[in-house]
């Protein structure tokens, strides 16, 4: 079990709410990835749902109970931290078996256990060194093993991959969403990076100052945004822009259409414009054009073979099933 | 210092400075030596003659001697005892937060610039005269005798006073490592289920070993050599028992004129010391290494 409800669940630092009244439910089994800008409160979500923090009003109910005054040990949580916060004088082994020893399990049901979970992370080559002694990657998966041998109802994750070259970003990325598959257990993450969100989440979370701007599926969020931020927040590159008459023809205060949206031609088409900095990553080129006419200018994503030179002009036309219309307010209109 | 050149240029530099020390120590270090093998005393001047081993003879079989290795010991062991975990409690209280904290620091700071006459003094005329210290009074207002702590327990109360000097010391070092803790580290333990003694015994003190460890040994060196706080207080008395070697080799040398006796003390001192040193390094001197 490890569902998780927070019901009005506010939180001050003084005279700074860093989170006003929120309500989420994280189901059981459930990988639910809070994304936001730096800043934004996610951190201090996850603490307060961790019990590091003490909410400043509403409650937090883990499977049923009320769990908003209990302490953290008791609340049957693991948390994996950004910085690893491994214990640097004990080996490894020791790492992983500090909550069993601390649980009071028998010295056979620990070794068991941190053995299995080293052959599950496959950490047995360097089980007897310190954290010291370790890169950053295999750092992150003793954090990981001290984690899943306490079999706890839900896994917190703040920031884990921040401290990771890219590679290993992406080899780690796809290790937990196995290891989410292999356990089945509730997973809470926090990143600050869409593209974590959008490739492991079950469930996206999206905050702004404290604030709830979306809840969905990656990909509800990928196609029916709620509002302006989730649209430029979500997508990679960002969504384009526009205002003006050109938005206006549409009915809306700001227009928005994704780059890979924009099917892009030489010769003819809906907007014109001059290629600014062309981007080659081989499957695709993102070009950024300028001098549209538009509010500002347009990044287009064109197959990976087209040649996109500095200088060269274009025209774009959007799909037009796939744009998105928002208010003055910037919310979404159907 | 990662070329040829860089290094001869260091080793250049450094040597004035290393020739200097050197001189420094060796030049002491060689007439003590050479007058721990004379007899000299300075009532009869000029009539100093090789003594071989005798000097040693007579200073190691002096009942004194035993005493004195004996009470140094205690004195260094009491007082390190006292100040690491005096220092490491109130390293933990400061570390928090609270109305007044600078105010406080400083405060706690501050018997550590007292001069240890100035502080003997105090203890011994303020705090544990019999008829006219703070404690006297006390024991008064609660109907008991007044405790004469310096004729009771000489070297116990010398322990007190050389402690509350250095506990500022320990408690400022131990401190500054207590803040260099990542809180994070708290916080894992604490979801790992460490109730907070728990987290103090496996999480706290472990970090705090090198800071205890640089604590011990800086506080060793000074502890070895105490002698102010024993010449305004007690005096080594009463008898011996809170005579420790620097006052024992003060005794010899200065209050019975005997140089050579005194020169074999401050000898076997030094042999003490270094014996200190190896036994404190193979203990904890690996907890130095990162
Ligand atoms: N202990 C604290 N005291 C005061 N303000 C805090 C504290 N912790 C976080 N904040 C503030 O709360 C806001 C959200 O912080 P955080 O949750 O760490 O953001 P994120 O993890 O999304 O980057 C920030 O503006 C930060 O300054
Ligand atoms: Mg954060």
């Amino acid at each position: 079990m490890g569902q998780i409800t927070l019901n009005k669940v506010r939180k001050a630092f003084g005279d700074v709410e860093v989170i006003p009244p929120l309500d989420l439910r994280i189901e059981d089994g459930e990988f639910v990835v809070f994304v936001g800008p730096s800043g934004c409160g996610k951190s201090t979500l996850l603490r307060l749902i961790a019990g590091l923090e003490d909410v400043s009003s509403g409650a937090i109910v883990i499977d049923g109970k009320d769990a908003t005054d209990v302490p953290p040990a008791k609340r049957g949580l693991a948390m994996v931290f950004q910085s690893y916060a491994l214990y640097p004088h004990m080996s490894v082994r020791k790492n992983i078996a500090f909550p069993l020893k601390m649980a009071g399990l028998s010295k056979s049901e620990i070794d068991k256990r941190v053995d299995n979970a080293a052959r599950v992370l496959n950490l047995a080559a360097y089980i007897e060194r310190k954290p010291g002694q370790l890169s950053g990657g295999q750092r992150q998966r003793v954090a990981i093993g001290r984690a899943i041998v306490r079999e706890p109802s839900a896994f917190l994750f703040d920031e884990p991959l921040s401290n990771l070259d890219a590679a290993l970003r992406v080899n780690m990325r796809l290790e937990i969403s196995e290891l989410h598959n292999t356990l089945a257990t509730t997973m809470v993450y926090v990143t600050h990076d869409q593209v974590e969100a959008m490739t492991m989440a079950d469930k996206i979370v999206v905050l702004q100052a404290g604030r709830i701007e979306q809840v969905g599926s990656p990909l509800d969020l990928y196609r029916t945004p709620s509002n302006k931020f989730v649209a430029g927040f979500i997508g990679s590159p960002r969504m384009n822009f526009i205002e003006g008459p050109e938005a206006a023809k549409y009915n809306a205060h700001t227009i928005g259409i994704r780059p890979e949206h924009l099917d892009v031609s030489n010769t003819e088409g809906a907007w014109k414009g001059v290629v600014g900095v062309s981007e080659h990553l081989g499957s695709d080129t993102f070009a950024h054009v300028l001098d549209t006419g538009l509010s500002e200018g347009m990044t287009v994503r064109a197959s990976g073979e087209v040649a996109l030179n500095h200088g060269d002009t274009v025209f774009m036309t959007p799909q037009p099933d796939k744009i998105h219309r928002f208010d003055e307010q910037g919310l979404r209109l159907s | 210092m990662a070329t040829q050149h860089s290094r001869a240029a260091a080793r250049a530099m450094l040597s004035p400075s290393v020739l200097l020390l050197l001189a420094w120590m060796i030049i002491p270090l060689s007439m003590t030596l050479y007058f721990s093998f004379l007899r000299f005393n300075l009532l009869m001047p000029g009539m100093e003659e090789w003594a071989g081993f005798d000097n040693y003879r007579y200073f190691l079989t002096d009942p004194a001697f035993w005493y004195a290795m004996r009470n140094t010991l205690v004195l260094v062991g009491g007082v390190l005892v006292i100040t690491i975990v005096g220092g490491t409690l109130l390293g933990l209280l400061l570390d928090q937060d609270f109305f007044g904290q600078g105010i406080v620091r400083v405060l706690v700071i501050a018997p550590f610039f007292v001069m240890p006459t100035v502080s003997a003094l105090v203890w011994k005329n303020m705090f544990m005269n019999p008829v006219n210290g703070l404690f006297a009074h006390f024991a008064q207002a609660l109907g008991l005798q007044p405790f004469d702590f310096l004729a009771q327990a000489p070297l116990l109360s010398i322990i007190v006073i050389v402690a509350w000097q250095w506990l500022p010391f320990a408690t400022l070092i131990l401190l500054t490592a207590l803040q260099s803790l990542d809180s994070e580290q708290l916080e894992a333990a604490e979801m790992d289920g460490a109730s907070p003694l728990s987290r103090f015994i496996y999480i706290v003190v472990p970090h705090l070993s090198r800071a205890i460890t640089v604590v011990i040994l800086i506080q060793t060196i000074f502890l070895l050599s105490v002698f102010a706080e024993i010449l305004v207080t007690t005096n080594g008395g009463p008898g011996y028992a809170s005579t420790n070697l620097t006052y024992l080799v003060y005794v010899q040398s200065l209050l019975q004129f005997d140089v050579g006796g005194g020169s074999a003390g401050g000898v076997v001192a030094i042999i003490l010391a270094n014996i200190v040193a190896i036994f404190l390094m193979r203990m904890i001197g690996k907890n130095l290494e990162s």
